[in-house]
């Protein structure tokens, strides 16, 4: 049995009162959640808290909501929740495609989104999902709450705008018109994390592109895919601008070679996944 | 009259749900971590973090001051007790604590006591250690270069890493037919280095009692007689005062085989400190340092005629041992029993050189239910046929069916000596490719590649091929293996582990209530020994499965035998346990003719009874035998009381179970990812004692073997890293990785097993990686692709088809 170093347990009965705690403990605390990142890396000792504070109680924060043109998800939503949800399905299939790829079903089950995007893994796939669909985030500290958009938030392997004593409270995504969405992973063996993965939003206009979104996972990219979002904008959807989109994508992407795969076949990856998202997240958008 | 399923239950051999399982699903199985013993305390390992260092100092100090630790032993401890080193099991010697050097990383280089597992564990941080780190060898085909770092300086007068050559075959007899042939085709090809990853990880708990000087160990062991042997030597406790209890072990796949430095350290940690200790590795430590499998680079040859004779093979094989040579197998076969890889065919010669080098990596190699290196045989014999049938442009079933061994030349001599006992291997093979509609799925693939060329390939990015039908853009593969086991080891005159004779010992008691008793020498980690051997007994007396129990695991319960690993818990304890009932029989027969006053002869033996020939109401079933050999009645003369009999069975030789497997693969071109569509298996293992749990291992070893063939390597990086040292790291397939099975199969009883069975524990396991392979080659060869190394991931796949494209823009869609 792998033990973890010592470590002071908390529980949380509400936000504010996580707030206090993370106030109260300094910056070696860690909130946990579903805590199957957290646990593994403190009993492998490469994490070490001196308290673990304990969110699970703050069950205000798990929610999924259509608020007009914003889909609200609270940072406390399991995986499994995600995955069951019809609203998501219905306005952002991208979500589901990428839940039904996320671990198994019992990392599902205890998993959070919030949890996902602090954890911030490289090969994490929500933070691709909501960097793609240019989702707010919005982050709580004892000053209140302030919302910035996901470029700001995440600010590289394992590290994001949220500050030791500030937690994330909710994920906004907003909604338009026209829009349709995919995600593309292939990895080793279920449950595994991505070999890659793409996430594809488009918004379409009279058979136009109107505007997209794209996402990469585990290939060395931060935040979104410029390069083909620039060249797919604004045009109607065929196969030379789906390969086209895919070419640009792996020219942005800095994949390097591991267990999972040489770096070209994970350029290659990307550019065979971005033209596979496009083409779904375009036929979804047409109700296909 | 309705038959209720209470009264279908067999009598003997048939399906019938396994004993052991209520209590499993009930969680009420005992394993060794269940253990909890008054007092006990809890042991920890601390590892070497480099592959190969020399020791330059230990400091224990703050370990010792930690208010719950006991002890803290080291090598320079263990040295004076002369228990720093223990012997392998293939009588090479392995570090039990690092004294001077750590030869891989994860060795054993120190033991904390502590009252409980936290405090073991928070201790290990408080142990430092200063190594002066050397230059590792990683790369076994370096291992014996000029200047390559000297692993085993502790060994006199070693200058190298070389420890065996080994050859078989008759090196000059195939030269010859080799120079005749019309085509020879050659590959190299590497079986990787696995590992079993059984759920349950390796542990044990020893209880020394100084006042009575009794050691109590329980173990994760799959052979605990065997074992009990070894620490009597190893630790100089008197074999009479050491009980080996292995309690239910969560799998064993081979990897439950050695005596790991863990249990020896148990064993002093309770001497030292008189209170029982456990010692349970987490699943880390079981990667990265107990017996690994796998690890043979080949190099094969085969000859054949033009017209699809195959005439011979060859090979040279370089094995990576790791840094001790712990391989558990039979003295003699320091390569186990590859010298089967002449397989399934009737050849004119054969010749295979075997060489063994030590890695600073950890040891093992003969594991993960391989039967002793039989999976790397039949891996390269299968694929090397596969290659000379592309070589030939000929179907590899009809390239298989034309030199398989044919029913009449059994007892049949391979070129390198093994006498394989009986089969119809055709008659397996015909039915495989029956079953999976073999024709059919030859057409299927050639429409559907019509289709493909027709589609114009690399026209117009993936997205043409991809809408040209769903699986219709996929490369369809089918594979087809052959394999021929040998199991059941052994005969003693031939094959024993450090001096031990392979045989395996017996007893069957009777009760006076017609219940009975079996004891095993072998050990179950998953088998369903409870069920099967419960079924031998029933099956020669007639008592139902259900009234008898059987007793394993318990070196003070249980007869001696070398235990359960290469298949051979049915074909040699099998065959004791019949022999030992029949005896019992015999004796029955004795008794029953006194109450019946007749003679023995004019008795005949129906399942149960025995009736006077010509009038079968005059009967006496097993039960009245059973209580008149315990009652108050004069028993016939010369005939002492109570029902029970004892045999060591000597096995006369190995026995041959044998399959015909099919894979369909499907590949997506784009990603490299392979889909296993379907898989056929079709084994003859002998008389089928238990069909359900036949049809138990065998898928359980096509799962392992679709892992293999797909996903499964342990890796390190060029410092001796393992780099697979976790599940999220080594992959082992999960239901969504693997098709509905298709099993089948044919019998054949082996003729000199007392009941014709031929054990099947690692039939699938063998067979299935060179069928998944071979369907993966099939897949991928109209793209150019002649062979491709294990695993087969998507990243592999696609290099393996790039490495023949025209046009290998990797970020080219077009």
């Amino acid at each position: 049995m792998q033990v973890p170093a010592p470590f002071d347990y908390e529980r949380a009965s509400s936000v504010d009162h996580a707030l206090r705690l993370l106030d109260q403990h300094g910056e070696d605390a860690r909130l946990i959640a579903g805590g199957h990142s957290l646990l593994p890396m403190m009993k492998l000792r490469l994490v070490r808290p001196n308290v673990v504070i304990d969110i699970n109680d703050c069950v205000d924060l798990d929610y999924i909501i259509e608020d007009r043109d914003v889909l609200r998800i609270g940072a406390l939503t399991r995986h499994a929740t995600l995955l069951a949800s019809d609203t998501v399905a219905r306005l952002a299939p991208m979500i589901t495609d990428a839940e039904r790829v996320i671990a198994d079903p019992v990392v599902r089950n205890r998993g959070t989104i919030g949890g996902s995007l602090c954890q911030a893994d490289p090969g994490e796939d929500l933070t691709t999902v909501c960097d793609a669909m240019f989702a707010d985030i919005v982050i709580r500290g004892r000053d209140g709450p302030r919302t910035i958009p996901m470029a700001d938030f995440h600010r590289g392997p394992y590290e994001t705008a949220v500050e030791p004593d500030e937690m994330l409270t909710e994920i906004r995504i907003p909604l338009r018109p026209g829009a349709g969405s995919a995600y593309e992973k292939v990895e080793r063996r279920v449950g595994d994390w991505a070999i890659a993965a793409v996430g594809a939003v488009v918004w379409m206009d009279n058979g136009t592109i109107d505007d997209v979104g794209i996402g990469l996972t585990a290939v060395g990219l931060e935040g979104v895919a410029t390069r083909a979002q620039d060249a797919v904008r604004g045009h109607a959807p065929d196969d030379d601008l789906y390969a086209q989109a895919g070419r640009l994508a792996a020219s942005q992407s800095d994949p390097i070679d591991d267990q999972r795969g040489s770096a070209a076949y994970k350029r290659h990856l990307t550019a065979e996944l971005t033209s596979r998202a496009l083409r779904r997240a375009v036929e979804r958008s047409q109700g296909r | 009259m309705t038959t209720t399923p209470e009264q279908e239950r067999p009598i003997g051999f048939g399906r019938l749900k396994r004993k052991e399982d209520p209590r499993f699903i009930r969680g009420q199985g005992n394993y060794l971590d269940d253990i909890v013993l008054p007092g006990m305390l809890h042991g920890a390992i601390l590892r070497s973090p480099v592959a190969h260092g020399r020791i330059v100092s230990i400091d224990t100090t703050e370990a010792v001051a930690h208010p719950k630790v006991r002890a803290v032993i080291t090598g320079a401890d263990l040295e004076p007790l002369n228990l720093a080193w223990m012997p392998t099991m293939s009588a090479d010697t392995q570090a039990v604590l690092a004294t001077d050097k750590v030869r891989f990383q994860g060795q054993e280089v120190a033991f904390v006591v502590a009252d409980d597992r936290y405090a073991a564990r928070d201790a290990l941080e408080l142990i430092h250690v200063e190594y002066d780190i050397l230059d590792p060898v990683v790369d076994p085909n370096h291992a014996l270069d000029d200047g390559a770092p000297l692993i085993r300086d502790d060994l006199d007068g070693k200058t190298d890493n070389h420890i065996f050559d080994w050859e078989t075959g008759d090196a000059e007899a195939c030269d010859r037919v080799f120079d005749a042939a019309d085509v020879v085709v050659r590959q190299h090809m590497v079986y990787p280095r696995s590992h079993p990853a059984p759920l349950e990880t390796c542990g044990a708990l020893a209880d020394y009692n100084a006042v009575t000087g009794k050691l109590t160990l329980y173990e994760t062991t799959q052979a605990p007689h065997a074992h009990r042997t070894v620490i009597a030597l190893v630790a100089g406790i008197p074999e009479h005062k050491i009980r080996v209890i292995s309690p239910d072990i969560g799998g064993g796949f081979g990897n439950k085989v050695p005596v790991y430095p863990g249990y020896v350290c148990a064993i002093v940690g309770s001497i030292v400190t008189g209170k029982p200790v456990k010692w349970m590795e987490d699943r880390s430590e079981n990667l990265i340092s107990t017996g690994f499998a796998r690890d043979y680079h080949m190099t094969g040859e085969i000859a054949a005629t033009s017209d699809g004779r195959i005439l011979a093979v060859r090979t040279d094989v370089l094995a990576d041992h790791g840094a001790f040579n712990a391989t558990a197998q039979p003295s003699k076969y320091p390569a186990g029993f590859f010298g089967v890889f002449t397989g399934s065919y009737d050849l004119q010669a054969a010749y295979c050189k075997v060489t063994g080098v030590y890695t600073n990596k950890a040891p093992g190699g003969v594991a993960y239910a391989c039967s002793f290196r039989i999976t790397e045989a039949v891996y390269l014999v299968e694929r090397m046929v596969d290659l000379l049938a592309h070589e030939l442009d000929m179907d590899p079933a009809e390239l298989r069916m034309r030199n398989l061994i044919q029913p009449d030349q059994f007892p049949y001599h391979t070129q390198t000596g093994w006498e394989y006992d009986s089969g119809d291997y055709p008659a397996a093979l015909r039915k495989a490719l029956e079953v999976a509609g073999y024709d059919d799925l030859r057409r299927e693939q050639a429409e559907r590649r019509e289709r493909q060329r027709a589609g114009g390939r690399g026209s117009t990015g993936e997205g043409e091929r991809q809408r040209a039908g769903g699986r219709g853009s996929k490369l369809m593969g089918i594979g087809v293996g052959f394999f021929t086991e040998a199991v059941g080891a052994g005969p003693r005159r031939h094959m024993d582990i450090l001096g031990l004779g392979m045989a395996d010992s017996s007893e069957v008691r009777v009760h006076p209530t017609g219940k009975a008793v079996v004891r095993l020498s072998v050990q179950t980690q998953g088998q369903g020994h409870e069920t099967t051997f419960a079924q031998i007994v029933a099956e020669e007396l007639g008592i139902p499965p259900e009234d008898i129990d059987v007793v394993h695991g318990d070196t003070d319960q249980t007869p001696f035998g070398l235990g359960t690993y290469g298949s051979r818990s049915t074909p040699v304890s099998g065959a004791a346990v019949a022999l030992t009932s029949r005896k019992v029989r015999d004796k029955a027969r004795l008794i029953a003719a006194g109450m019946l006053e007749v003679s023995p002869d004019d008795l005949e033996w129906e399942k149960g009874r025995f009736s006077v020939k010509g009038d079968p109401d005059s009967a006496k079933t097993i039960a009245d035998i059973a209580m008149a050999a315990h009652g108050a009645e004069d028993l016939p003369d010369g005939v002492e009381g109570s029902l029970e009999a004892q045999t060591t069975y000597n096995p006369p030789n190995l026995t041959y179970p044998f399959g015909a497997y099919v894979c369909v693969v499907d590949i997506d071109e784009a990603t490299g990812e392979t889909t296993v569509r379907r898989f056929v298996a079709v084994d003859d293992c002998g008389t089928r004692i238990n069909p359900m749990i036949i049809e138990g291992q065998v898928h359980g070893g096509l799962a392992d073997g679709v892992g293999m063939a797909l996903m499964q390597s342990i890796d390190f990086d060029e410092f001796g890293n393992c780099v697979s040292s976790s599940f999220m790291d080594y992959l082992v397939p999960t239901a969504l990785e693997v098709p509905d099975w298709e099993t089948d199969f044919t019998v054949t009883p082996s003729p000199h097993h007392p009941i014709g069975a031929k054990g099947v524990g690692e039939s699938a396991t063998v067979g299935s990686p060179p069928t998944v392979m071979n369907a993966i080659v099939d897949a991928l060869y109209p793209r150019g692709v002649r062979h491709i190394d294990m695993p087969a991931t998507p990243s592999r796949v696609w290099e393996a088809l790039h490495a023949h494209s025209e046009s290998p823009d990797a970020a080219g869609g077009s």
